[in-house]
């Protein structure tokens, strides 16, 4: 059995339409049967409510006058892409507050446009002969604005990776904090209940389909940015009218160390047509996997620890490694089930009619890594291969001595077989001389957990560990644990001034 | 009940020297939980867990010995209008103060908390604050 699209709208206007959230499906179809739920349920709705980063919305603020081509728009000291016509511009979720006292940005700029409250414009502009104004400041209003037009490059992911963190130190993310040692797992995502999971083949999921967008009647427009549906990391480029949001559905944040960003709940309804749709919608938590990724590898590709299911990250706790280790979402399961719960009343109520997309998205496309044309460089590059080193069993004194001769603040320990077991800095030699005569040997006052990096590193990647740390140098060691050379924060000037060339 | 005690290191009544909380523990027989302690060369900062029906007295005592005693009641406040339910407070915390209800409502057990402050930062929607 098939069903049209034109029944279920029928159906819907008539208010005769079966509609379910995807929470809700899997249950049916275990009761019924794929050919039973086809043709008891005709509408299955899902949602989703989380951090979406690539968002921000459309202005047009209406003419001045004297008018004013606006070159740069800021909303409450937050700067608006004004690249475009003259009092059109464009406020990204992420983008922060010039003044620094406090993380403000263009979220809360959205949420405080939603919520009713005002905002002010401040505008510049060189002036020209038809716009002749070069600075405007004036308090707007949602309703003041011809229009407001959320358009979101990237929503609603698939699935995404959960994060954990292997290093010593709390990391602060985009999932997060992550706390030191797999400390901790943070997850996104509805799971069950996501729009994408519950049609992965994007049979009814494309251009011009109708969704909820933070609580107004929105749209797709097509393939987000990134779309990689290939890999499970399928995301929707959405737009919806501003003017009919609510703030329950879109809330600024902060993540803490990180920046500012977005929740959005976001719904999208699924036509039921033919048993691939009710098998598709009647997945579940547990057939959902994801990959455990270790946040403490500041590369592109990052290690993956463990593979679990979305039923294990919301069960509280996970386990990577043998070691049992607790989660936390990011995204709010409860705000998902208010836009599936929503959505589903609005289609019960006729408030909206489904629709088939208008062009498809591309089930199988991946996203592919940036083209680098300029090569970054490495430690191994820049670093210096004349190393002083000293044994861990000398005498302080020679250790200082060395420390002159060499002209240097850092000296990496070895054992007897060369390995780096420590380093230490003039720093420690004058501070063993100024306390206790009575350590004598370099092992007594040597920082044992050195922090280090290798030949291929990226440069930035050393750059950042001596940043964090508050040194200013780092041995550089091969894969045995050899000093090889050391890069000292002098060695990065190397890179300008043209001396650092491939 | 937790109390977080405080003192001023300053002068010379400085109640740092002196093996405060012991002496409290020892006349008193009410056993005293420290849960997180900080004291450095101006001030210090005590905060412990003792049985209800004893609060009263062990505050008396302190305050005798020149602590400052103050009543924990809900160490961390969760605003309602901006908590969003996501969780991200639930792993970060080392004492499970946080936790959802069958509805995925984000519950606090307040008691629990010993003022680390991690859940604070962590919030993205800076829902989570201490009592003031």
């Amino acid at each position: 059995m098939e069903k049209s699209l034109d029944l279920i709208n029928a159906r819907i206007r008539d208010g005769s339409a079966r509609v379910v959230t995807a929470e809700e499906m899997p249950g049916i179809v275990d009761e019924l049967g794929e050919e039973g739920a086809l043709a008891e349920v005709d509408v299955v709705t899902t949602g989703t409510f989380g951090a979406m980063c690539s968002s921000g919305a459309f202005f047009n603020f209406g003419h001045a006058d004297p008018p004013i081509r606006m070159e740069r728009v800021w909303l409450n000291d937050v700067e608006a892409y004004a690249g475009i016509a003259a009092v059109d511009a464009y406020l990204g979720a992420t983008q922060t507050a010039e003044s620094e006292d406090r993380l403000y940005g263009g979220a809360h700029v959205l949420e405080e446009l939603v919520a009713g409250g005002t905002v002010e414009l401040r505008a510049t502009s060189h002036g020209t002969d038809c716009y002749p104004r070069r600075s405007i400041t004036t308090e707007l209003l949602l309703e003041d604005m011809n229009q407001a037009i959320m358009v979101n490059p990237r929503n609603s992911y698939q699935c995404y990776n959960a994060a954990t963190n292997t290093t010593d130190r709390t990391l602060n993310t985009y999932m997060g904090t992550l706390l030191p040692r797999c400390g901790n797992v943070s997850y996104s995502g509805a799971g069950t209940l996501s729009p994408l999971a519950n049609d992965p083949r994007f049979r009814v999921i494309g251009s011009g389909v109708p969704i909820f967008l933070a609580g107004a009647e929105g749209m797709i427009v097509g393939e987000g940015t990134q779309h990689s549906a290939g890999s499970g990391f399928g995301t929707l480029m959405v737009t919806g009218d501003m003017k009919q949001m609510r703030q329950e559905f879109l809330r600024a944040a902060v993540m803490n160390g990180y920046g500012v960003t977005m929740y959005i709940g976001i719904g999208v309804p699924i036509p039921v047509l033919d048993t691939e749709i009710v098998r598709s919608t009647a997945v579940r938590d547990e057939d959902l996997m994801t990959n455990i990724i270790d946040y403490g590898t500041p590369r592109r590709d990052r290690p993956a620890l463990a593979r679990v299911s979305y039923a294990d990250l919301k069960s509280g706790s996970v386990e990577i490694n043998g070691e049992t280790v607790r989660t936390s979402s990011l995204s709010s399961y409860r705000g998902a089930r208010a836009v599936a719960q929503e959505l589903k009343t609005w289609i019960e109520q006729g408030k909206m009619e489904l629709a088939l997309p208008t062009r498809r998205i591309d089930p199988a496309k991946r996203v592919r890594p940036m083209r680098e044309t300029a090569v970054t460089p490495r430690v191994r590059e820049i670093m210096n291969r004349q190393v002083i080193s000293i044994t861990e069993d000398e005498e302080i004194r020679v250790a200082a001595k060395r420390l002159l001769k060499g002209e240097t603040n850092h000296l990496p320990v070895l054992d007897g077989n060369g390995t780096l077991v420590g380093i230490i800095t003039t720093y420690d030699v004058s501070k063993a001389v100024v306390t206790d005569g009575r350590l004598c040997q370099v092992k007594d006052i040597m920082t044992r957990n050195v922090i280090k990096t290798t030949p291929d590193e990226p440069v930035d990647v050393a750059a950042q560990k001596l940043e964090q740390n508050n040194i200013s140098a780092l041995p550089v060691v091969d894969a045995t644990n050899r000093v090889v050379g050391i890069l000292s924060a002098i060695d990065l000037g190397k890179l300008f001034g043209g001396r650092w060339r491939r | 009940m937790k109390l977080l005690l405080t003192f001023s290191r300053k002068g010379r009544d400085d109640p740092g020297r002196e093996p405060v909380i012991a002496r409290v523990v020892k006349e008193t027989g009410v056993l005293i939980n420290v849960e997180k302690a900080n004291i450095d060369s101006m001030a210090g900062e005590v905060l412990i867990d003792v049985p209800d029906g004893d609060a009263d007295l062990i505050r008396r005592r302190l305050e005798e010995a020149g602590v400052n005693v103050r009543v924990m009641e809900n160490a961390v406040v969760r605003d309602e209008e901006e908590c969003v339910d996501c969780g991200a407070c639930i792993s970060i915390c080392p004492q499970e103060v946080f936790s959802f209800d069958a509805e995925w409502r984000l519950c606090v057990n307040a008691e629990r908390c010993v003022l680390c402050g991690k859940c604070i930062r962590a919030c993205p929607h800076g829902a989570l604050s201490q009592q003031g």
